[in-house]
């Protein structure tokens, strides 16, 4: 039997990864943000999602990617949590795509031990490779970065 | 398209849970009113309607518990049913020993619904000692156990049914109903009160009650429905964009014309102030919440250490936000314990001070001018503060002298400093040193106060003041390298804005500090601290002087905008580590502004160090205060080991100068300073000191006295104190007033004008006062 699963997709430099829907509760546009003095870099800074405060986590600075090229507005993919929603600021926001487990593989050995955490797997599509996103550990901030 | 996802979850008990849920929800309900209302009843051994209170708590918790197979819920529940009904037949006299044993009784099913919280399971609690007990009470007045068999219940459903409360009220003996029900079941069409009626098993006036009862019961239970507070939060957060947006619609409204629009607006206006009110008071929960736990942790207490304690509580139905009810369910608990394990004495104590052998115990709750104020009382030996001293002392908390000093309330705020306790012994209640520090630290992190008041041998008064809501608080907001900030009003003391070219900012080793009405102020910039851009340069300093503990520091903004009521909204977890933050909020315009934890902020500007001991050093001055005596001491090192204080009002600046600018005059050493001619007093030499290091910069104390001003070259610039000093005359030193223990070290302290008289500079000394 073929077992399906719906994944909201993103792109973050030339990365494209996806997300479980049932985990994503919004995608939204560029916000405005409130940046947190002394927080750890990764937290990009606050927002307001309709009278909620939401953390909004910058992926690039998580994956420790190149910085997002100046004038360029990330979009926000709300992820559902027990303790609230949070948001991780991505480049741009696919559609959400089906995709078959078959196609899944775990993230090769090659790849940078750090970089592998964020990545639970493979899927391979026709024409080019979606990561699947480890959404804990992409929403968890390492200890007190504070000077 | 459930089965598609892997990791959708299926949870079979779901329609199951409900119900049990329920049922945990209503048994710790009835648990609740089960203590309070025995120990009214302990109080009051004739009320029926307490006796058929309790009654009827531990029957629905046998009812429901049988229905849903709890078998160990309902043998103990059963048990303490049968000690109840011989209570209620008259041929049992509630006791001490029994109450004791129907309040263990209560809290072995409470044990037992925990667990079933837990695991969905009854667990292996040991209930055998309960069970023994109980059976113990039955057996020790009559040998006849009352056979009183669990009910089939059939539905445990509200409102309860007829025949149960006509059992309850003890209108009717249980075998009857159940026999009526049995008839019922045979095919008896009648009503189950027309058979008891017929029987004579019930009088009828007792039926038309019971079926009142049960429409009344119905009611009640129509009326109210349980809400997740998360979802009263979500709709709170609503409410709160909501008027975000109202307040954005109205600002349109100044540039139309369209009646019907504004209309609309001022409508849309006062509905939501409405049911923004509406939404707050649903978070308002009766204090008595809380209190309802005290009597029975009052009366295990006082069993415990064979005290006789009368609780009373006015104003229960003060209401509070529920998060507040929270933060001050530990604290108070604390207090009464203390209030009962240190506060009243034993019976024949207090007979012989001619008081009643009883003590009481006072719970208050009122309003007042926008705080709930919460007041405890005894009537007990009040604090001996002979001890908390003798106490203090010996645990290096303050000087002996000092506390000779102390006035007897600085004596008794003692209390609550950490590691005091005046308990005698330590019992297994309290006097373990931990406890009223906690207790104001956590009233003072909700933005009350607490106060002491006690009376030696009539009792103590506590004094409790705390705000409504936690939600909504007054702030202030700031401007700071380009962000905004609210600071909370409650840390706020004043505001004070100086041009920077007249500015009194003045730098202690590179500390800042703001001269505010004499007394210097530690300053901490906003934008250095938090580490954002300070471009601006602007003609003028913004200082905000606020309280940090017992401590005050100025922080100094670019902007200081406007007070306004926020609500305050936690940060996530991911920002646990940046302390200096205590929330965010949303502002008018929508955007998020972080509120700043002053506390946090403070320790992390090592304004306060440690905090509580900070707290009582400064307590400590602030009693010598009282007395004329504080002042601020500057630390300097003289020589290799020479340590001298002077006090700082007679310190006009702090300067470092190359060694090269000293010139010399008349013999003496003097340098330019200010385009006048200062001389210079080395005090290494002039007070006899060795080891004066000839370093190429002179630390200079710049003494100012009638325009003229003298520099007295140091060694190194130690500290700034506002310790106490106790000035002893140990050896007599023309230059020196005497000595006093200054951070642990023996500090000499200078006497200026003599210094300078022995060296022939006296003329600046002239204006002095």
């Amino acid at each position: 039997m073929n077992r399906r699963r719906q994944l909201c997709t993103f792109f973050l430099q030339d990365l494209y990864f996806g997300v479980e829907v049932e985990k994503v509760q919004e995608v939204i546009r560029y916000q405005e943000m409130t940046r947190i003095p002394l927080a750890p870099e990764v937290i990009a800074g606050l927002i307001n999602l309709r009278g909620q405060i939401v953390t909004a986590i910058d992926l690039r600075r998580q994956l420790e990617l190149a910085a997002r090229p100046a004038g360029q507005l990330p979009m926000n993919v709300v992820v559902r949590r027990d303790d609230g929603p949070i948001s991780l600021l991505v480049d741009e926001i696919g559609d959400v795509v089906e995709v078959e487990e078959e196609s899944f593989e775990n993230p090769p050995d090659t790849l940078e031990a750090r970089r592998r955490d964020f990545i639970r797997g493979v899927y391979k599509l026709k024409d080019k490779l979606l990561l699947l996103l480890e959404t804990e550990k992409a929403v968890s901030v390492a200890g007190a970065h504070a000077a | 398209m459930d089965d598609s996802r892997p990791d959708a979850l299926s949870n079979p008990m779901d329609g199951m849970d409900e119900v049990i849920k329920e049922f945990l929800v209503e048994s710790n309900e009835g648990l609740d009113r089960f203590d309070r209302d025995l120990l009214k009843l302990e109080k009051d051994r004739s009320s029926r309607e307490l006796l058929d209170s309790v009654f009827r708590a531990i029957h629905t918790i046998k009812g429901t518990g049988g229905v849903l197979g709890y078998e160990k819920l309902v043998a103990i529940s059963h048990a303490g049913e049968s000690v109840l009904s011989r209570m209620r037949d008259g041929s049992l006299l509630l006791s001490p020993e029994i109450a004791t044993a129907l309040l263990n009784m209560a809290d072995a099913l409470r044990r037992i619904v925990e667990q079933i919280a837990d695991s969905g399971r009854e667990g292996d609690t040991d209930c055998a000692g309960v069970l023994e007990k109980l059976n113990a009470v039955l057996n020790g007045t009559k040998p006849e156990p009352a056979p009183n068999p669990v009910r089939p219940s059939v539905e445990p459903k509200v409102p309860p049914r007829l025949g149960d409360i006509l059992v309850t009220s003890n209108a009717c003996k249980p075998d009857e109903v159940e026999a009526a029900a049995k008839l019922q079941q045979e095919g008896d069409p009648r009503l189950i009160g027309e058979v008891l009626v017929a029987r004579g098993a019930a009088r009828p006036e007792a039926v038309a009650e019971s079926l009142k009862l049960q429409s009344d019961h119905r009611d009640v239970v129509s009326n109210t429905i349980r809400v997740d507070v998360a979802l009263l939060d979500k709709v709170m957060n609503l409410v709160g964009e909501l008027v975000l947006a109202r307040n954005q619609v109205l600002q349109f409204t100044a540039n139309q014309e369209d009646s019907g629009f504004l209309s609309t607006a001022q409508r849309l206006n006062l509905i939501t102030t409405e049911l923004q009110e509406g939404v707050m008071k649903t978070r308002m929960q009766p204090i008595g919440n809380v209190w309802n736990k005290l009597p029975r942790i009052v009366r295990d207490m006082s069993v415990g250490c064979g005290k006789r304690v009368e609780v009373e509580m006015e104003g229960a139905d003060t209401e509070l936000d529920k998060t507040i009810i929270e933060a001050i369910k530990d604290p108070l608990t604390h207090i009464i314990r203390n209030a009962v394990d240190h506060g009243i004495e034993m019976p024949e104590v207090r007979a012989a001070a001619g008081k009643s052998r009883a003590g009481h115990l006072v719970l208050r709750a009122f309003h007042e001018g926008g705080q709930v104020n919460i007041e405890i009382s005894d009537d007990g030996a009040g604090i001996a503060t002979e001890k908390l001293k003798a106490r203090a002392i010996a645990k290096g908390l303050i000087i002996a002298d000092h506390a000779e000093r102390m006035s007897e309330r600085e004596l008794l705020n003692l209390a609550f400093a950490p590691g005091l306790s005046t308990a005698e012994q330590v019992s297994n209640i309290s006097g373990r040193g931990v406890g009223m520090d906690v207790v104001k630290t956590n009233i003072e992190k909700i933005g009350g106060t607490v106060d002491l008041q006690s009376t030696r041998g009539k009792g103590t008064l506590l004094k409790i003041k705390i705000p409504l809501t936690l939600a909504i608080i007054p702030a202030l907001i700031v401007t700071s390298g380009g962000e905004r900030f609210a600071i909370p009003q409650v840390s706020l003391i004043e505001l004070v804005r100086c041009e920077r070219e007249q500015a009194a900012i003045e730098n202690i080793h590179g500390a800042p500090v703001y001269r505010l009405r004499g007394n210097l102020l530690p300053l901490v910039a906003c934008n250095r601290e938090l580490h954002l851009d300070s471009q601006r340069c602007s003609e003028s300093v913004n200082i905000v002087v606020l309280q940090a503990g017992d401590r005050q520091f100025g922080l100094v903004v670019d902007e200081i905008n406007d007070t306004e009521e926020i609500v305050v909204k936690p940060l996530s977890k991911q920002l646990k580590s940046v302390a200096c933050f205590a929330g965010a909020t949303i502002m008018g315009d929508g955007q998020v502004a972080l509120i700043l934890d002053v506390l946090g902020l403070a320790q992390m500007a090592r304004v306060l160090c440690e905090l509580r001991e900070q707290a009582l050093t400064e307590r400590a001055t602030a009693a010598s205060e009282n007395t004329g005596e504080r002042e601020s001491w500057l630390l300097f090192r003289i020589g290799k080991e020479g340590r001298m204080a002077i006090p700082l009002s007679l310190v006009s600046r702090l300067e470092e100068f190359s060694a090269a600018k000293v010139e010399r005059y008349a013999g003496r050493e003097v340098m330019q300073y200010r385009d006048r001619i200062m001389p210079l007093v080395r005090l290494a030499e002039a007070q006899g000191y060795a080891g004066a290091a000839e370093s190429e910069l002179l630390q200079v104390v710049v003494y100012s006295a009638g325009g003229r001003s003298v520099g007295l070259v140091v060694d190194e610039i130690l500290d700034i104190t506002d310790e106490a000093a106790q000035v002893e005359q140990i050896q007599q030193v023309q230059t020196i007033q005497g000595a006093a223990v200054i951070q642990q070290r023996v500090t000499e302290l200078l006497d200026v004008p003599a210094l300078l008289a022995a060296q022939n500079l006296s003329g600046v000394e002239g204006a002095r006062a």
